[in-house]
């Protein structure tokens, strides 16, 4: 309409077209006053907020969630390390004795040998799930009929409480009456008393690893899997044409392309197993004596039994930082082998 | 080489029916401790430890009846005078020389769950797609540090999250409460949720609600309208990520609740009957704890592997 009317004015300047001018503008300063007075927060409702105003509003709730629940207890667990808090006595005198939690945390060889326990569980089980995980992958990505099928059959493990399943493990790990005990005998012939799964020293850490393992093993699976789908077909069609041999494409294509995933895989895993601590504390508790007392364990023993809440804030922050130190190192070399 | 005919690209029919072979017997055996709480559950007590262990048994809903009910002792002659039981698990129990008392605290137990899992993963759903549109479209000051931060809670120990936790939650009175439970679970989760969301709302192309807008919509009716509906997929995903962690998590809840407020997981290892653990009743409890879910997985298994291989592969 205006498009058609614009060409009319310019054909005819006398009269007509001044009017409507000055409607115009009239309208348009009635328009600016209309603006001006309205109130600021008419405005917005109209014109829309404002995308300052709205990513603040849709950020800050998350914020202050994480401040109050997450950073503003750390800055208290902090605070605490330096002092002899204990929490099941509130009203005691809190005395501030500097960095001697931390000093005793390091020179007690008890925490030492919780050190140890995390470090064996969480290597053998980083080993056992890769090995295991990568070759399901590889044998799944021979693209079988039905594997689809199978890939979620494998996952159920993952997706259930390690608490619960772990607790019902205590079961198949009874010696006599315990499913696993049996095959084990079965397959072995060592009597079934003797498999002393939960209660033996030297059996007790490997009966965690195991039930770790099983249960996370389709993980490390999983992200393998995405690592060998992302190689692309040209790079096998191209070693067929040199005539690479399945063994030499596995070794110079298979496996360097999927190294990064199976790096992020054991990241992962490598994360969760550091801070493990319903599975073991279900299966064994620690025990026998502190045979498989891992780090978690070690810290709510301090933290709800011996109420050292002091003490067991310093080995929680040390824990953190050991976590996030390593953590970070690791991203690094992972961001370089990427880029290679 | 004639062999070379074939191509990696599509593997030989013989190292398929390896592969599958292979395949299949990891996840038979993988499933062995899943069927045995199954079967276990529909054992008698005196089933459930026989040596060496059965395979073939008459199944008894016994476990049930325990897990779902408190039992006294009785002499004989009490339980004769009373009368006729009025169902199978009166029955059952009567026959042990027990009466049932009342209901057991399973199903509280089990409500608890249900009620923290999804209001939790309802919150940090909700703010988590809230903020990954905040991140993902604008510039926000120091949005990385601040994202690396949001994740970084996660490398937290559990325990060492509830130390101060359990001390806050005293002074504020939510110990033990299940508004405090959901609040915990919402802040663990709201992390994963805004790291996984974030990338599923990159791949909407921003070009939708810039035309959205210029038609006159407003940011927010463009967000409602346009970038909603396209990352419904993402926000399910993630979704079923956060009821998992909350359905199944044990640590907080066994440190931070302890009555009208536990959830499940704590609550399952206490079963206990005469004599040592009630194996039975502690299985029905975990296969009623465990088919939820099992459905999920099943139902949701393409969301699910798209989440789990996608939250990996972003960082």
């Amino acid at each position: 309409m205006r498009g058609a009317e614009t060409p009319e004015t310019m054909q005819d300047p006398s009269g007509k077209p001044v009017v409507t001018d000055t409607t115009s503008t009239i309208l348009d300063r009635a328009a600016e006053a209309a603006v001006r007075a309205t109130p600021d927060s008419l405005a917005t409702r109209v014109r829309g907020l404002s995308d300052k105003t709205v990513a603040w509003i849709f950020i800050a709730p998350t914020i202050l969630l994480l401040l109050a629940i997450n950073i503003f207890p750390l800055i208290w667990a902090i605070q605490l390390s330096f002092t002899n808090y204990r929490a099941n006595r509130p009203n005691e005198a809190v005395k501030n004795i500097g960095l001697s939690n931390y000093s005793r945390i390091l020179n007690d060889a008890d925490t030492w040998a919780a050190m140890q326990a995390t470090a064996h569980f969480v290597l053998w089980t980083i080993l056992l799930q890769t090995l295991i995980g990568f070759t399901l992958a590889y044998l799944i990505d021979r693209k079988f009929r039905g594997h689809a099928f199978w890939t979620t059959i494998i996952l159920v493990p993952m997706m259930l409480s390690p608490a619960v399943v772990g607790n019902f493990w205590r079961f198949l790990y009874e010696p006599q009456i315990g499913l696993f005990a049996y095959v084990i005998s079965f397959v072995t012939g060592i009597p079934p008393t003797e498999i002393l799964m939960l209660s033996s020293v030297k059996l007790a850490p490997w009966a965690i690893i195991i039930v770790d393992t099983w249960m996370w093993t389709p993980y490390v699976m999983l992200i393998c899997l995405a690592g060998l789908r992302s190689i692309p077909d040209y790079i096998y069609e191209a070693a067929e044409v040199d005539r690479a041999s399945n063994w030499r494409q596995f070794w110079s294509i298979t496996l360097p392309m999927a190294l990064p995933f199976i790096m992020l895989a054991v990241l992962f895993r490598g994360i969760e197993n550091f801070k493990m601590f319903d599975m073991v504390n279900l299966l064994t508790g620690g025990g026998p004596g502190s045979t498989t007392e891992v780090a978690s364990i070690t810290l709510k023993r301090e933290a709800f039994e011996k109420w050292r809440t002091g003490f067991s804030s310093a080995f929680a922050i040390i824990l953190f930082v050991a976590v996030f130190g390593l953590a970070n190192i690791y991203v690094k070399v992972l961001n370089r082998v990427k880029s290679r | 080489m004639s062999a070379a005919a074939h191509s990696v690209v599509e593997p030989s029919v013989t190292s398929k029916r390896v592969a599958a072979a292979l395949v299949v017997v990891y996840a038979v055996i993988s499933m062995i401790p899943l069927f045995w709480i199954f079967a276990t559950s529909f054992k008698t007590p005196p089933d459930s430890i026989a040596y060496p262990p059965k395979v073939l048994f008459t199944p008894s809903i016994e476990g049930y009846c325990n897990l779902f009910t408190t039992r006294t002792r009785q002499t004989p002659e009490y339980i004769n005078s009373l009368p006729p039981a009025t169902s199978f698990c009166d029955e059952t129990t009567r026959k042990r020389n027990m009466v049932i008392a009342g209901p057991s605290n399973f199903l509280p137990r089990f409500v608890n769950s249900l009620v923290i899992a999804f209001g939790s993963t309802f919150c940090a759903v909700f703010l988590g797609t809230l903020a990954a549109y905040g991140f993902s479209r604008f510039k926000v000051p120091l949005a990385d540090d601040l994202l690396f931060f949001i994740l970084s809670t996660r490398m937290m120990p559990p325990i060492a999250v509830a130390i101060p936790i359990y001390l806050m939650y005293r002074e504020l009175g939510l110990s033990d409460t299940a508004l405090g439970m959901i609040l915990l679970y919402t802040a663990v989760n709201v992390s994963l949720a805004v790291w996984l969301l974030k990338g599923f709302i990159d791949e909407i192309p921003r070009e939708y609600e810039e035309a959205a807008m210029i038609d006159g919509y407003t940011r927010l009716q463009a967000f409602r309208k346009v970038v909603l509906p396209q990352a419904t997929t993402g926000i399910a995903a993630t979704a079923i990520f956060c009821l998992i962690f909350a359905w199944n998590e044990y640590a907080f809840a066994s440190l931070l609740t302890s009555g009208t407020a536990q959830t499940a997981p704590p609550f399952i290892p206490t079963i206990i009957g005469e004599g040592g653990q009630d194996w039975p009743a502690v299985a029905a409890g975990t296969t009623v704890f465990l088919v939820p879910i099992l459905v999920f997985t099943i139902l949701l298994r393409k969301q699910l592997l798209r989440g789990i291989t996608f939250g990996a592969v972003r960082k």
